[in-house]
């Protein structure tokens, strides 16, 4: 437990990732661990690019993760993955998920959203790709893409010794707890 | 009981704690939550927000003399705005425990410069805290008030992104009722004309003596010894960094009460360790003081003074290592700035505006900023809050004088309006100028997170309040030329702009909708209704111009291998501006 863990989730402003931060960090406060956490707001809501830095061990100092140091890195959008993959330990796991938001520039026609973004990550580091769209529109909650890929980050962290349904249930509204636990554990099948 | 809090979290907290009873504020990234926190605390802290930073301070201050514990706060540019009271509050001292939170924003995440607000308690001659946390947010706050009723002074809480938005963990603990101070008139104290200021000028540096006795003996300022060969001097979240890169391998003398510094203190470090080392962010503001009291250390000349430290930057810049990375080419990666929303409403009046010829706009603080982006490209400028109206009212009249063809239209939010805006209108208008003021009112304060505001219907706490007539208020300042449009009529916006950049008086176009992502209040509902349907494009009749993506819509997709558009249903609300901008009428109403 003494070792500083740092877990780096990265997507478009809109997407979750705040919501999957507060889960994460609740779980591991209860769990006994110092937390710090760390996310910019102001422009988020604008579809700006979004991080949520998550860091817990027996002392944290530092609330933020600097390159190179993410244990494992979470994107919730595919071309954020690289945006933000010199944040990844080269010894540290990627979670993809395989689900495109075009940034103004590329709506725009100024520029192409970029292809093989997913081999490019997948050559150069433990990368695990999830259709996490896909998966939460399978269980019928396709607003849970983002309970789907804490599910995998969850098991690529190797974090399932903790409980975390009862967690999920004091986080979220009481009327999404059935179908976010669904996405959670699809998500959790996913991981590796 | 222990909680994972913000920094903004705990200072609220702690000022419950406290038994602050009065607090106002005006909002800016990143100091908005602690006001909407203290607001949760309804019975016992009024909390308010107020019209600009200024005011906020000023009705702090009189709160003070009245006898309560008070607090302001405000982001670090705020605190230019409300420079004049903080100043004089330095002299007349205080009743109640008066503290004021700047929080600063080094790497200028959402502000327009990166100003470093511990030389504002220097400059002043105020005493300063810098919690590097959650708890200290919180413990620091409490003693704060302390300080200030023991030494008769403000206490400048100074705190930064990464402490504000930060969450850690925090032990709390019980509210302190305290009653309010009797007052008592005084003035000697509170009457800062030149003769009594002069009085208080050398009562303050008194003040200041003893609070830097103090500042050698609080707790706040400590050190951890550790190995002596390296020690180093740190505040604010700069400690927590350095405390991470160096470990146990250094000692540390952690300042927290940074004005006055506590020389004694530094100096008995300074004389126990090898290198010296001050690690703070943005200025060497602590090098610099100890370099004057003839203390060597290491400082600026090898960490950057120049945007947000990391512990990398720390451990490369003193000790020269750098951790592996990933390599990869990110240059062609596409960026992802923040855009309008889809269904926006500054969205139509801008696109009519990006259309004007030899119009200089000069624009404000606020979500309308982003109108000077691509494809819209409808500003020229942006500077602080509520010049919009002043600097394109002097570039008017340099542009006349000079012979120039142009024409300035100033750009200003609702709140912002009221912030500052009122009173360079009022400057137009006694000039006698002949700018256009553009007024995007959309019902509430938007790029905060939706503050209330004096137009928007309620209080920060959710009182119904007054709501001011911002067409009403500008005829009776002498505007005679207003024109209220809906800004998702394209129309209606190019023809106020033709009526209005043809006059040679002042005019005021105020558009009136509200911000999409507002909770409709029963009056907004009443107005305005619900935005119903979504739009969507007919593949058969478009024919690929893209004109619609002259709006800048993020809800608009353009196909390039069919060369069409398509409009992505889950974002698209059917604000109906693309559609007035298609030439072939290929967009409609789903459902019309």
């Amino acid at each position: 437990m003494s070792e500083v863990k740092n877990i780096l989730l990265v997507g478009v402003g809109g997407q979750g990732t705040i919501l999957v931060g507060k889960i994460l960090s609740t779980g591991l406060m209860a769990a006994g661990y110092d937390v710090k956490m760390s996310e910019v707001h102001g422009m988020a809501q604008r579809g700006g690019s979004v991080s949520n830095q998550v860091r817990y061990g027996a002392k944290v100092y530092s609330p933020i993760i600097d390159k190179g140091q993410a244990d494992i890195l979470v994107a919730f959008e595919t071309m954020e993955a690289l945006r933000w993959l010199d944040y990844l330990n080269p010894k540290g796991k990627a979670v993809v998920n395989d689900y495109r938001i075009p940034s103004a520039p590329i709506l725009m026609g100024k520029q192409e959203y970029p292809e093989g973004i997913l081999n490019t990550i997948e050559s150069k580091v433990d990368t695990n790709v999830i259709k996490a769209a896909e998966i939460a529109q399978q269980i019928g909650t396709p607003r849970s893409m983002n309970v789907v890929l804490f599910g995998a980050l969850v098991k690529g962290m190797n974090l399932t010794h903790i409980d975390w349904e009862p967690v999920i249930g004091g986080v979220v509204k009481a009327n999404t707890v059935d179908s976010n636990i669904a996405a959670f554990r699809a998500g959790l099948s996913e991981g590796k | 009981m222990k909680m994972l809090l913000t920094g903004n979290e705990a200072v609220a907290r702690g000022a419950y704690e406290a038994g602050v009873t009065y607090a106002a504020a005006y909002p800016g990234t990143p100091s908005t939550e602690i006001m909407e926190t203290v607001a949760e605390y309804k019975g016992d802290i009024l909390a308010e927000w107020s019209t600009n930073e200024k005011v906020a301070l000023e009705c702090v201050i009189g709160a003070s003399l009245a006898g309560a514990r008070s607090l302001a706060t405000m982001k670090m540019v705020g605190v230019n705005v409300a420079a004049d009271p903080l100043f004089c509050s330095a002299y007349a001292g205080i009743n109640g425990g008066l503290v004021l939170v700047s929080a600063d924003d080094p790497g200028l995440h959402s502000s327009q410069n990166e100003q470093d607000n511990r030389h504002y308690a220097r400059f002043a001659k105020v005493a300063m805290l810098e919690p590097s946390d959650s708890q200290e947010s919180r413990d620091m706050i409490i003693a704060a008030y302390e300080i200030s009723e023991t030494y008769d002074i403000p206490v400048l809480f100074r705190m930064t992104t990464r402490v504000c938005h930060g969450k850690s963990l925090v032990e709390l603990g019980e509210r302190k009722e305290v009653a309010n101070k009797p007052y008592v008139k005084n003035l000697q104290k509170y009457d800062l004309v030149p003769a009594v200021s002069r009085k208080l000028r050398v009562d303050l540096e008194e003040k200041l003596r003893r609070l830097e006795e103090f500042s050698n003996k609080t707790e706040f300022n400590f050190i951890e010894w550790n190995d002596k060969s390296i020690g180093v001097i740190a505040s604010g979240v700069a400690y927590q960094y350095a405390r991470e890169v160096f470990g146990t391998k250094a000692s540390y003398l952690k300042l927290g009460f940074t004005n006055p510094l506590p020389f004694d203190k530094i100096k008995a470090f300074a004389k126990e360790v090898g290198t010296l080392y001050v690690v703070e962010e943005v200025e060497p503001f602590i090098e610099e003081q100890l370099k004057a009291h003839g203390i060597s250390c290491i400082g600026k000349d090898k960490i950057p003074n120049i945007g947000e430290l990391t512990p990398g930057i720390v451990a490369k810049a003193l000790l020269g290592e750098t951790r592996p990375t990933i390599e990869y080419d990110p240059s062609s990666l596409p960026s992802r700035p923040p855009t309008l929303c889809a269904g926006c409403p500054h969205r139509g009046f801008f696109y009519e505006l990006s259309k004007r010829k030899n119009v200089m706009v000069t624009g404000d603080i606020g979500c309308y900023g982003l109108g000077g982006s691509d494809p819209l490209n409808a500003k020229d400028t942006s500077f602080d809050m509520g010049a919009s109206i002043s600097m394109g009212y002097g570039a008017q009249r340099a542009f006349d004088r000079g012979g120039q063809k142009m024409r300035t239209a100033s750009v200003i939010g609702d709140s912002t309006f009221f912030h500052t805006g009122i009173n360079s209108l009022l400057h137009v208008v006694y000039n006698g100028g002949n700018t256009v003021t553009c007024i995007l009112d959309n019902r509430i304060t938007g790029m905060t997170g939706h503050q209330e505001n004096p137009g928007s219907g309620y209080t920060l706490q959710g009182k119904p309040a007054k709501i001011v007539d911002i067409g009403a208020l500008v005829k009776t300042m002498g505007i005679d030329h207003v024109r209220n449009v809906n800004p998702l009529n394209l129309k209606e916006v190019k023809e106020a702009f033709d009526w209005a950049l043809d006059l040679n008086e002042p005019s005021v176009i105020i558009t009136r909708w509200p911000c999409v992502l507002k909770k409709l209040s029963e009056d907004d509902r009443k107005e305005f209704g619900d935005y119903i349907g979504k739009c969507a494009a007919a593949e058969e009749t478009c024919v690929g111009c893209r004109m619609c993506i002259k709006t800048g819509c993020p809800a608009l997709r353009f196909n390039k291998e069919s060369k069409k558009i398509r409009i992505d249903e889950t974002q698209c609300i059917g604000c109906e501006v693309c559609r007035q901008v298609c030439p072939v009428k290929a967009i409609r109403k789903v459902g019309e």
